[in-house]
């Protein structure tokens, strides 16, 4: 196990040889144009581009490996180090396991404060900038290309952008995922609504949660967040999707404190209190609503399609009884996902083992996390509409393949899949934002009397203060 | 502890086979002779520097760095007017001074007033102590999901017992008027427990003679527990006031988990759920240490202040 104590020294002399070794391989570079494959796929180390060479000695500390508790995710992740190992012997993977979710925001930044992180290290979408200023990843634009990543031409252009700072590659997507309108098909049916199609403009949602919430015996129509930040993230979501932002272009100055944010909140304020369609709870937080709709009290709610994998295996729901649309109004959506970034300070032989990795175990079609044969045997979900990152004849085939071992009604998502949104980024600045944003969506779902301009100018203030404080 | 006095005069003190002689004034000396106790301070001291003296000169520093792009520097007061400038920071201090007021008034009132019940109980107080006791022994998740249940609009017990009475339902947690005393009321049965016993030691380390002599003049409970009872426990009261004032400052936990978070449009955000936010949420660690170093000094200020006046009383 590695141990902090020893860590400075070591940090230094990998420091020192990455140094040797990058300087070798610039004067290498420099000094010769004839760098090729010599037929052998292996590469020289002097070409950062080129693949791992197979007969390369390498260890590497590698997060989220699922944790035993997830049986049969573990025995994929050993079959495919097996695999892996056929090609590359001497790359020895040590998986690091953790129980819950891959990153919790707090572990995640002391890891990154101490500089503790494992060499290839799982993160969020979101966490770039923050990486960067703890100096945690290494830049490995030069290592990802076609010949180490032969699916790269092919992965969304979006998705690679958020993982780039200043035109350098810090990241390799695992998963993505864009927000849509989940439904409770028990519910919808039970209520006289058509499960095939769920509403589409918020006008729909607002009928349809009426007539949900009239089931009664406590299952609220629709549902929202309003605090620990996560009310100000769908306040955004549902501001993206009738097309409209929570911050300026330019990132400098609150955008919300209009018209379609009036609506949104006007909207929700009327559903709470004239319709009573939305429960008289309120305050919930990511994991208050899946609750909700897992145990049929709840009909709808915004989500991204990864929350059913979360409901189906933490709380014991059934596939067959969810469904997706795309966001109400369907002009943009709020997209995000993860990724597994390397520690700055790896050698050029360790990048290139975990590009290598990466690549075998994240990014090719057919082979890890895309067989879904073997998903499909081992029981575990197959025929969500995301992870969804490839393109064109890539994404077609890898659809063609999950749609063929689907463990679930594939047709449940057609909605969703067939309306493909335009993904859109978080705003900058996307945590704090969010807490200010909190306060409207708190405001107009537990005060009857909410003063929405009020609300919504206060919170412009706030942002404007925030963005300026950047 | 301090070591014996050695003199010409008197015998010298059994020595441990394993000291050497001991010549007064010397440090080395004086260290050989409490060996064993000098290891053990050692000890302490060391655990003290790594895990408390540490963090918080540490956490002085960073109050004044940030970090940027994978660099650490020197960030001045900038730190400081980021906290200064952020919305949130007079909401989350008007909050927590509000807590701190409602808590005081009811935090430190209540244990005090069982307290007093408690002693007057001939019969019983050993079974009638561990009742009082007991919530604190419950972890305080499982107190506060209780709460939760018991505030909720939709299902929770206190609108069904109000719903007996007719009295209509209350939005508890839910409305911005009534979330922080809400709060309050689960914070003190949380915690009153353990204050209600340091009360009660107190008390009943009270001379009897004072009561009889006081009933003797015709005093009746009241006048007991104005000219006996608070003038014989004051300085375990003073003592019990400026620790509440720093705890209670420093909530976190019961707004944390009974409102997810800020509560109603903000109205439960602590100064310390703040710190939580700048820190886990922003990945500010410079906003968070200075927010952190306000709230310390305001606190030293409080302690000293306090402490300064208790003194000139005395006097």
């Amino acid at each position: 196990m590695r141990s902090s104590w020893f860590r400075p020294t070591r940090r230094s002399s990998a420091a020192a040889v990455a140094a040797v070794l990058t300087l070798t391989s610039l004067a290498a570079c420099g000094t010769s144009s004839s760098d090729d494959d010599s037929g052998s796929g292996g590469g020289s180390k002097a070409d950062i581009s080129a693949p791992l060479d197979p007969k390369t000695k390498v260890t590497l500390t590698i997060d989220c490996m699922p944790p035993a508790a997830k049986a049969a995710e573990l025995r994929e992740w050993k079959e495919d180090v097996r695999e892996f190992n056929k090609k590359y012997p001497n790359v020895t993977i040590s998986g690091k396991s953790t129980p819950g979710q891959c990153e919790e925001p707090a572990r995640f930044t002391a890891q990154l404060k101490a500089k503790s992180q494992p060499d290839v290290f799982y993160t969020y979408f979101t966490d770039l900038q923050q990486v960067l200023d703890n100096n945690g990843a290494a830049d490995i634009t030069a290592y990802v290309t076609p010949r180490t990543v032969p699916a790269l031409d092919s992965i969304d252009g979006n998705v690679l952008g958020v993982l780039k700072k200043d035109g350098k590659l810090y990241g390799l997507p695992t998963s993505n995922y864009t927000m849509g309108l989940l439904i409770n098909r028990k519910l919808f049916e039970r209520a006289g609504l058509d499960p095939d199609k769920p509403p589409t403009t918020w006008e729909e949602v607002r009928t349809a949660a009426k007539k949900i919430a009239g089931l009664g015996n406590g299952i609220s129509g629709y549902g929202e967040y309003s605090a620990g930040n996560t009310g100000g993230w769908h306040f955004t979501a549902a501001m993206y999707g009738l097309g409209a932002d929570v911050v300026s272009a330019d990132g400098k100055k609150a955008a919300f404190n209009d018209a379609t944010g009036k609506q949104v909140a006007q909207q929700l304020h009327d559903m709470r209190w004239k319709d009573d369609s939305m429960g008289r709870t309120q305050l919930l937080k990511w994991g208050d609503l899946q609750k909700q709709i897992a145990s049929d009290k709840l009909g709808m709610f915004l989500a991204a399609p990864d929350d059913i994998t979360y409901m189906v295996q933490q709380l014991g729901a059934e596939y067959e009884n969810f469904g997706m649309g795309p966001i109400p109004g369907g002009k943009t959506t709020l997209f995000g996902g993860n990724d597994y970034m390397i520690k700055k300070g790896s050698s050029p032989d360790k990048i290139k083992a975990a590009v290598a990795w990466l690549n075998f175990k994240t990014l090719t079609p057919g082979k890890g996390q895309f067989q879904w044969e073997r998903t499909k045997a081992d029981k575990l979900p197959v025929g969500l509409p995301q992870p969804n990152f490839f393109t064109g004849d890539t994404k077609a085939k890898d659809l063609a393949s999950r749609t063929e071992n689907a463990t679930m009604p594939v047709e449940n998502f057609k909605p969703f899949l067939d309306n493909p949104v335009p993904g859109k980024a978080e705003p900058p600045k996307a945590q704090e934002v969010y807490k200010v944003l909190d306060n409207v969506m708190s405001g107009v779902l537990t005060n009857r009397n909410a003063d929405i301009d009020k609300l919504l100018a206060t919170a412009e203030q706030q942002v404007n203060q925030v963005l300026a404080n950047q | 502890m301090s070591a014996p006095t050695v003199s010409k005069s008197s015998p010298a003190p059994a020595r441990a086979p394993h000291q050497l002689p001991v010549r007064r004034g010397t440090l080395a000396r004086a260290v050989q002779r409490n060996l064993s106790a000098h290891g053990f301070l050692i000890g302490a001291v060391l655990c003290f520097s790594f895990f408390s003296w540490y963090p918080m000169v540490r956490e002085f520093l960073l109050a004044f760095q940030k970090n940027k792009d994978g660099r650490t520097t020197w960030a001045g007061w900038s730190n400081l007017s980021y906290v200064f400038d952020d919305p949130a920071f007079w909401q989350a201090w008007r909050n927590t001074l509000l807590f701190t007021g409602l808590a005081l008034m009811l935090g430190f009132a209540v244990p005090f007033l069982v307290a007093v019940l408690l002693n007057e109980f001939r019969h019983g107080q050993g079974y009638l102590r561990m009742l009082v006791y007991l919530p604190v022994m419950l972890p305080p998740v499982a107190s506060v999901l209780l709460f939760k249940y018991f505030y909720d609009p939709g299902y929770g017990l206190f609108n069904r017992i109000l719903g007996i009475f007719g009295i209509p339902d209350q939005q508890w947690l839910q409305s911005t008027s009534t979330a922080m005393i809400s709060v309050v009321i689960a914070a003190t049965w949380m915690n009153m427990g353990g204050a209600t016993l340091i009360y009660l030691a107190a008390l009943q380390g009270i001379p009897g003679e004072l009561y009889e002599a006081a009933e003797l003049d015709g005093a009746g409970l009241w006048r007991k527990i104005w000219h006996v009872t608070i003038p014989q426990t004051r300085l375990i009261l003073s003592l019990m006031f400026l620790m509440q004032i720093i705890a209670t400052m420093q909530v976190f936990t019961e707004p944390f988990l009974l409102t997810n978070g800020a509560g109603p449009e903000g109205s439960t955000m602590t100064v310390v759920y703040l710190i939580y936010q700048y820190a886990f949420n922003f990945n500010n660690y410079g906003g968070a240490a200075a927010l952190g170093l306000v709230l310390l000094v305001l606190l030293a200020g409080f302690s000293a202040v306090y402490v300064r006046l208790s003194r000139t009383r005395e006097d």
